[in-house]
């Protein structure tokens, strides 16, 4: 089966990154080969909606789990729906997600994590 | 005539002001106030209006039939906002996200989509003295102004009011729901106030404006708290400073309580029809307006 990881770089050694649909990149990883595949995360810059396209983007690509940190609500539903299980890491790398996927230690989450247009920034409107 | 009021930050008395210069001008040409501030609407604190009419605000959301959908994901291809969502075991919805643009639907080839409305925000109208009024309000969990600010808009042009002037109260910021409430306004007050602050959120305020194509002038409140360097901006740049508030704290009292500024302070009310009559002749001089059919108020 194919694992993701959210993570800071390309390769197994990248840190994680707890950002789910604003991460740097997504490592794919087959869990039983250990072969892996990196890419950049398209969403990064989108206005809105990034957690949903990410999730598109992992569906399309085959995964059916994902290690990230944080799930916004409308991401988590897209992952509901897709069928991808979403389990909760905070720090390590990639090869640290992926032992701790193996040995069966991650919490699996449901549901979301945070608020939407968390991290989004840029939100705020002047005060008065 | 449409005059937009805007500026770059909240809490520069921007209500205060299109509030007073519709007092000022009531009876002396029919006025309408359009309070697009959908996001916190305030100017019926002022003006009190009696409200006749309450209307909804939908979007069409797509709703997708799934003994019709084959998966091919085209739906989700063309979805800017990724509202809409196709895995293998089904195809999904995301409404919070959906900007009701209607392309899902019309790219299905199989005829899979259908569109709901999805209410997002209402808005209401009626009069306040002769002063016809409308503002709105977007729904709980829905982050989308731009269209209740364009029902907004349209709420009274059904009742073809013709002649006199309509004045348009702007969230503030320079964002989307700002873009939606001025553009195609005659004129654009912009109003501020003497810091560095203050200077900053003008001068984005104003590259809007530019960008936009509609000619503008500055209101000053607050005058005489800070510094000149609003002033020095204006002139470098041939803006006009077509009012300046000074502050006092029988303004800000007044305010605080809910109250009309030109009903306590007659030297205000001579200040605001000072304003229009400036708006109006800038108008008139049309250098910077696009076609002409402009109507003046007299007072
Ligand atoms: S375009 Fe139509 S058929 Fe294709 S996935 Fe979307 S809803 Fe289904
Ligand atoms: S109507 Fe437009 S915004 Fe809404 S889901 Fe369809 S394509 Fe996306």
């Amino acid at each position: 089966m194919k694992l993701a990881v959210t993570a800071q770089g390309t390769s197994l050694s990248a840190g994680l990154d707890p950002r789910f649909g604003r991460c740097e990149h997504f490592v794919i990883i087959d869990v039983d080969t250990e072969e892996f595949e990196a890419f950049s995360n398209e969403s990064v810059m989108a206005s809105g909606g990034a957690g949903t396209e990410s999730a598109q983007f992992l569906a399309d690509k085959g995964a059916e789990a994902v290690v990230t940190g944080n799930v916004g609500p409308n991401a988590a539903m897209a992952l509901e729906a897709a069928g991808i299980k979403v389990y909760r890491m905070s720090s390590g790398t990639v090869k640290d997600a992926l032992e701790a996927f193996k040995s069966g230690t991650l919490e699996a989450i449901s549901g979301p994590t945070v608020n939407s247009h968390h991290g989004m920034g840029g939100h705020g409107r002047g005060g008065r | 005539m449409i005059v937009s009021i805007a500026s770059g930050k909240g809490g520069t008395g921007k209500t205060t002001v299109a509030v007073n210069l519709a007092l000022a001008l009531e009876g002396a040409m029919p006025i309408r106030f359009l309070d697009c501030d959908v996001e916190e609407p305030n100017a019926h604190l002022f003006l009190h209006p009696e409200i006749e009419r309450s209307e909804k605000v939908s979007l069409p959301v797509p709703v997708v039939d799934e003994s019709k959908c084959n998966g091919c994901g085209k739906c989700a291809r063309v979805c800017a906002f990724h509202a809409i969502l196709a895995f293998s075991s089904r195809t999904i919805v995301l409404p919070e996200l959906c900007h009701g643009c209607g392309g899902c639907a019309l790219l299905c080839p199989q005829g899979a989509i259908t569109e709901s409305p999805k209410v997002i925000g209402e808005v209401e109208t009626g009069r306040a003295g002769d002063i016809r009024f409308a503002h709105g309000r977007t729904g709980i969990g829905s982050p989308l102004a731009p269209p209740v600010v364009k029902a907004v808009r349209e709420a009274l042009d059904k009742e073809g009011l013709g002649a006199g002037l309509t004045i348009i109260d702007a969230p503030p910021g320079t964002s989307c729901p700002v873009v939606a409430s001025i553009k195609g306004s005659d004129y654009c007050v912009l109003v501020t106030e003497p810091t560095p602050f203050g200077l900053n959120d003008l001068g984005l305020a104003v590259g809007l404006v530019r960008e936009l194509g509609i000619p503008c002038g500055v209101v000053i409140n607050r005058a005489g708290l800070g510094d000149e360097a609003v002033s020095a901006y204006c002139s470098r740049e041939g803006i006009p400073v077509l009012l300046e508030i000074p502050y006092d704290r029988k303004y800000a009292e007044c305010y605080a309580k809910g109250g009309r500024l030109v009903d306590d302070f007659p030297e205000l009310r001579g200040a605001l029809k000072g304003l229009w009559r400036k708006i109006s002749a800038s108008g008139e001089s049309g250098a910077e307006g696009e076609d002409g059919r402009r109507e003046m108020g007299e007072i």
